[in-house]
């Protein structure tokens, strides 16, 4: 399965219009200036239509980090 | 003032909305590096958490040319800040105030043993709330008020019954929904939003988001969000003028099937005949349904003139030559004849909507002539009326009789055109059309129609402010302030309310803050019957002299001279942002000698 990191990274640097903006495994709303709650709508909204996945529920709340976030989108797409 | 120039890169309409999620903040920021861009300050009062909302309408706005700055409440606080602690909105000072609920935001439905005289009560008590929030909004700030209705609730309880029985919360929607129609009827101040009808377009399976909702307090999918967004954008450029006008066609394979110039008048496809045949007669039909609620139509096409007009010779043919404001076939390159059309009409590209099947013809329209829209129609007749349609283009905040009768006036215009041949003194022409005018102060019938004029007049506008219903409300009232308005009336036919100057008294001095008049009566020395009409009420207040403002934009060099014209004196020249003029009217005589005007009418 490929590495989404890249395309997840990128698309943090388009929504926070910052291309020099660093993304890893580890990275969480604490550690991203400016990932706010309002900010976490545009970013899951924009997620689930680009890979036209839907988040139940309740599982966005068990993230700790963007790799679980990737690892959530890798099941879904898989299961699909 | 720099015209607002967008690189194709720039336009999100162009972005699908996945795109526009990702790429938001990027296009903001490009957007605001433009010139020219219109500020306006928009309060977002929301029964639902609207910052989705906003991030999407903010870049429609500046997609076109406004600079928006926002105010929302917290979300479900639009009845407690509007009405019970307005203080944070009325520092805001919005301009337009838009109350943006939901049918979740209903806060009692009538229960299943509801009769008809309890449903009343229920109606009354809900719409109550709505009315005291726009009361509240119109007598603290006295800005334009957007109001969406509600869509129809995502269950139904009762089945078929819930439109039917007073206890059910489908009929009880549709009941709410009644209510606010005819209060935005009855109120110029108040807009209604038909989210119902957006919500329809949609499906409502797919505008409802309940998982959202519990999760953000966002009542629908951010496909509804977009479609809000589009509607509103549309909307508040109506407000400001900025809808379009003109209708410009294509004929062959637009208005109806085939080449007439190959196949002939008799060979080409309208009327009933054929499946094909019949939707090139819907088309025409949907375009003089434009034309007579007040959107002018207009030919360009490549043909040859006399063979072009034999197709509306056609038995079957909708439209006829004397519904089209100009008419242009000729074989010169497209976009040349749109700006020729453009002149003869006296209207701004801006203003026009160009329809063709040809995907070049499109493609060279749109980046040679200066914001026109061009709808990306296909090329499947029987899709145009629905692109046209969903596009917004000409979005009407009022339906006047104005509008009704526009597309008269300018049949009547060229009709002058062909009297003014043969004078041989521009006096005795102007002589022969016996104008009269009704020259006076604002007052109530007319607030709605000059602040109408004073946000889409950009030509004859020597100082291009805009002002909303309320600021024109609010100048009549003030005993400082002079507003005046004409009316001209000539032999072949009325002109409606063409002109308005606006001034401000400080000691013995009146500031002319606007002076504007509609293109449609050029040359025919009405802005003299203005002079005369202004002074005379300007004297009446303790003016001594008028002072006069020119300030210069891409648009209004035509009235560069204005004040030079009049007599009035050069005060300050030496600026490229304004000039400054005066006169003394001490001893001034009126001068009006072609315009008859009338006498007071409400003094």
């Amino acid at each position: 399965m490929p590495d989404l990191l890249p395309e997840i990274q990128e698309i943090f640097r388009d929504i926070f219009d910052d291309p020099s903006l660093v993304i890893t495994r580890d990275s969480n709303a604490s550690t991203v200036e400016d990932w706010d709650s309002l900010a976490h709508v545009n970013l899951v909204t924009a997620i689930e239509k680009r890979y036209k996945i839907r988040f139940a529920l309740g599982e966005l709340q068990e993230l700790k980090n963007v790799g679980d976030m990737i690892d959530l989108i890798q099941e879904k797409l898989a299961s699909k | 003032m720099l015209q607002v120039q967008r690189p194709s890169t720039m336009n999100p309409s162009s972005y699908s909305l996945n795109e526009l999620l990702i790429k938001r903040r990027g296009l903001r920021r490009q957007f605001l590096t433009l010139h020219g861009l219109k500020d306006i300050r928009i309060a977002i009062l929301g029964g639902t958490t609207t910052n989705e909302l906003v991030d999407l309408l903010e870049v429609l706005l500046l997609q076109s040319g406004f600079r928006p700055t926002f105010f929302q409440t917290e979300y479900g606080r639009y009845y407690e800040d509007a009405v019970l602690q307005p203080d944070e909105i009325v520092a805001f000072k919005p301009d337009i105030a838009y109350v943006h609920t939901c049918s979740l935001n209903i806060r009692s439905f009538p229960p299943p043993s509801c009769t008809e005289n309890q449903l009343l009560e229920y109606i009354e008590a809900e719409i109550a709330r709505f009315r005291a929030i726009w009361r509240s909004l119109g007598e603290r700030i006295g800005c334009q008020i957007i109001q969406n209705n509600f869509e129809l609730p995502a269950q139904a309880v009762l089945g078929n019954l819930d439109a039917v029985s007073a206890g059910g919360a489908t009929r009880f929607v549709s009941e709410l929904n009644r209510q606010i129609a005819a209060e935005a009827a009855a109120n110029p101040r108040l807009l209604m939003q038909d989210l119902s009808v957006i919500a329809a377009r949609i499906g409502m399976d797919q505008w409802f988001d309940p998982e959202r909702w519990f999760s953000y307090k966002i009542a629908n999918t951010v496909e509804g969000t977009f479609a809000i967004a589009r509607s509103l954008a549309a909307l508040v450029g109506a407000i400001y003028g900025r809808s379009r006008k003109v209708l410009i066609l294509d004929l062959d394979n637009t208005l109806w099937g085939g080449v007439i110039g190959d196949d002939g008048v008799d060979r080409i496809l309208i009327g009933r005949e054929t499946p094909l045949a019949e939707a090139y007669t819907a088309f025409q039909e949907y375009c003089l349904q434009l034309r007579n609620r007040g959107i002018l139509l207009a030919v360009c096409s490549k043909n040859d003139e006399g063979i072009a007009q034999s197709g509306f010779t056609h038995p079957d043919s909708v439209l006829s030559l004397e519904h089209f404001s100009a008419f242009k076939a000729n074989w010169e390159p497209k976009h040349e004849n749109i700006l020729a059309i453009a002149q003869e009409l006296n209207l701004g590209t801006d203003s026009f909507v160009f329809v063709d099947d040809n995907p070049a013809e499109r493609a060279i329209v749109e980046a040679q002539v200066p914001g026109i829209a061009v709808p990306d129609v296909g090329n499947e007749v029987a899709k145009y009326p629905s692109i046209l349609d969903a596009a917004r283009h000409f979005e009407p905040v009022s339906f006047g009789q104005e509008d009704m009768v526009r597309a008269q006036f300018y049949e009547e215009n060229s009709q002058r055109a062909k009297l003014e041949q043969k004078f041989a003194n521009y006096g005795e022409y102007l002589d022969s059309l016996e104008m009269t005018a009704e020259i006076d102060v604002f007052n109530a019938t007319y607030m709605e129609r000059i602040a109408q004029l004073t946000n889409k007049t950009n030509q004859f506008n020597l100082t291009t402010r805009r002002y909303t219903l309320a600021e024109i409300q609010a100048a009549a009232a003030d005993s400082k302030q002079v507003g005046i308005y004409g009316k001209l009336t000539d032999r072949f036919g009325e002109n409606g309310l063409i002109s308005i100057v606006l001034g401000r008294l400080e000691d013995t001095d009146l500031h002319l803050d606007l002076w504007l008049m509609s293109c449609r009566v050029l040359k025919r020395d009405m802005e003299i019957a203005m002079l005369d009409g202004l002074v005379e009420r300007a004297q009446q207040k303790g003016a001594k002299r008028l002072i006069g403002y020119y300030f210069p934009t891409a648009k209004n060099g035509m009235v560069a001279d204005h004040y030079e014209k009049l007599g009035f004196s050069p005060v300050q020249l030496d600026t490229a942002i304004a000039t400054t003029w005066s006169l003394d009217v001490t001893n001034y005589e009126p001068r009006s000698r072609h315009i008859k005007i009338l006498e007071r009418t409400n003094a």
